[in-house]
């Protein structure tokens, strides 16, 4: 069994135009011959269709983060001077001397305040940023994550998922990873995409899908990750889906699709149902969108 | 007053809510922060005030004359951004977060710091709202910095209204540290609800005073009323699903300009912002005498 595994990423650029959602009857579609991955680790919706039980957790750590001892530290200030992240405070007591404070939240972990305290008064210790699992689903195993609310490093917990679905893959002979990504192009998304066989970028008819496109496909031409797009609820407005499959065949994407806009997507989301699994129009458009993104996997 | 529009799950609205906001509201600074995706200026374009503003970081340089291949900067290095082959630095400045440790514990001192650059700020103005976005360059993971470089601009007196980036991690966090009030945007879905909680949790970290706007409001699933109404959350608005606001968004315009009807709405919502937010001060304040 030492076939590629083919990892296929679905993004968006913008949020909220129809990722998870395909996602989730691409996993349905792939008739248990894929390891399924969210990678939209802040913000993970793909269980809420997919309805896992987790067979197996591990506390994601990474990093450190500076707390400073209140016994130990003297006030004096270089902390605060040193850092650049803003994360050092004053705090003036009633009683007693003038202290600083690492905002937890915007420290980020680099470790020159506790390289310098000339009272040694910083501890480093390691920071919880979250969770990954692996669970059981009807469509397959899947692996997902949660971040600690305001946690930092998303991007490596997003690495951490991707290594695990890709040890699955392997332990269990399975050709395909379909992987949920994030929104936006910064850090969680380049950790998504980075090394990944295609991307398939979810978008809408409108200004902002339309300008978000733009960008996020010249990430994926910085990656050199072959990308295919497709126009979720594509007749709200038809003249700028032709817009943006023109945009998207200029620079290098292949079309595999339109979607059409149709109430009944949030209904199967209500059930707890991926769209293809159910008789909603736009199954119809979503099968035809996989069997070009994912051909011969079936 | 300072208020910051945010919600977990991207795509809710939280432009069309911020965007809108300011133009009911008038004599108002609008800052995208959303530096991966602006998307404000599409719907609120401007005479752009001056030159674009270059954001960057500080990353290191090493001069290989001075360098003894002693592996003390990457040793500490956090982020793994310098590695040592055969006695070389080897830099990798997508992954630097610009600290400037290695500068400092160089026994060389063989590394100095350098400016690189992670994006744009860009100020424009329009019809009595100055709006100021932050573009992060394609290729570049770091939006913190540009966040904090775009929040520089909030104007010290007068009022301004922060459209965020989805999602719960450092960038959003480094957009709603120091607001007065932050509108969290939903829609009645699973997922909108889901992602509505793990914002709610962000934001009780950050211990900011908080409301729902639920956009696409429909009748047919209240699960994120009965939510906020458990959790004691206040729902500031609901903004009824109209295809016509789903057209006219995708054209470009905003609402109350398409469809001014939904003027009163906004205004209703500037006020009851500032209401919650007079409110937690008085709050806040009572807390601490006790």
């Amino acid at each position: 069994m030492s076939a590629t595994i083919q990892e296929c990423v679905i993004i968006s650029g913008k949020g909220g135009t129809g990722k998870t959602c395909v996602t989730a009857s691409f996993a349905a579609l792939s008739a248990g011959r894929a390891v399924l991955a969210d990678c939209d680790v802040d913000a993970a919706d793909l269980h809420l269709v997919l309805t896992p039980k987790i067979i197996e957790s591990a506390d994601f750590r990474s990093g450190n983060e500076a707390v400073i001892r209140r016994e130990a530290c003297t006030g004096c200030g270089t902390c605060a001077e040193l850092c650049r992240f803003d994360a050092i405070h004053y705090v003036k007591r009633p009683f007693g001397k003038a202290l600083y404070e690492v905002d937890p939240v915007a420290c980020e972990g680099c470790g020159v305040c506790v390289r310098f305290c000339p009272a040694q008064a910083i501890a480093f210790p390691e920071r919880l940023c979250g969770e990954w699992m692996l669970s059981e689903t009807r469509c397959g195993p899947m692996v997902h994550a949660c971040l600690c609310a305001a946690a930092e490093n998303s991007g490596k917990l997003v690495a951490t998922v991707r290594q695990e679905a890709r040890r699955v893959a392997k332990e269990r002979g399975l050709p395909l990873i379909i992987t949920d990504g994030p929104p936006g192009i910064g850090c969680p998304v380049i950790a998504s995409v980075t090394g990944a066989d295609r991307v398939l970028v979810v978008t809408e008819p409108t200004v902002s899908g339309e300008h978000d496109l733009a960008r996020v496909l010249q990430l994926a031409r910085h990656f050199e990750v072959p990308t295919f797009v497709c126009v979720n609820k594509w007749d709200i407005n038809p003249e700028m889906t032709e817009r943006i499959e023109q945009a998207a065949r200029k620079a290098g994407a292949t079309v595999a699709g339109r979607i059409r806009y149709d109430r009944a997507v949030t209904a199967a989301q209500r059930a707890e149902q991926a769209v293809v699994e159910t008789d909603a129009p736009s199954a119809l458009d979503i099968r035809s969108v996989w069997e070009t993104v994912c051909p011969g996997v079936r | 007053m300072i208020i910051a529009v945010a919600s977990g799950k991207g795509g809710t609205g939280k432009t069309t809510v911020s965007a809108n906001l300011a133009r009911v509201r008038g004599d108002v600074t609008l800052l995208d922060c959303d530096v991966e995706e602006p998307n404000v200026h599409l719907f609120v374009s401007g005479e752009p005030q001056g030159e674009a503003e270059i954001v960057s970081i500080l990353v290191p340089k090493v001069d290989e004359s001075r360098c003894d291949g002693c592996a003390a900067c990457s040793r500490f290095c956090a982020f793994k951004a310098l590695a040592v082959l055969d006695k070389r630095v080897l830099v990798f400045t997508e992954l630097c977060h610009g600290c400037g440790g290695c500068a400092r514990v160089c026994p060389q001192g063989a590394i100095r710091e350098v400016p690189k650059r992670v994006g744009v700020v860009e100020t424009m103005r329009a019809a009595g709202v100055t709006v100021v976005q932050g573009r992060l360059d394609v290729g570049v993971a770091m939006a913190p910095p540009l966040i904090r470089a775009v929040k520089a601009r909030i104007p010290k007196t007068g009022d301004a209204i922060l459209d965020a980036p989805p999602g719960t991690s450092c960038p959003v966090v480094a957009t709603l540290r120091e607001t007065d009030f932050v509108v969290l945007v939903t829609e009645p879905t699973p997922f909108g609800l889901n992602d509505l909680k793990l914002a709610v949790a962000v934001v009780r970290e950050l211990e900011l005073p908080f409301g729902v706007v639920v956009n696409r409001a429909d009748r047919s699933d209240d699960r994120v009323a009965v939510y906020c109404r458990e959790a004691g959350i206040p729902v500031l608005a609901e903004i009824p699903d109209d295809r016509r606001v789903a057209e006219a968004y995708s054209r470009g315009e905003l609402m109350v300009d398409a469809l001014p009807e939904y003027r009163s709405l906004f205004q209703r919502l500037y006020a009851d912002i500032a209401g919650q937010w007079e409110q937690a001060k008085s709050a806040a304040c009572c807390s601490g005498v006790r």
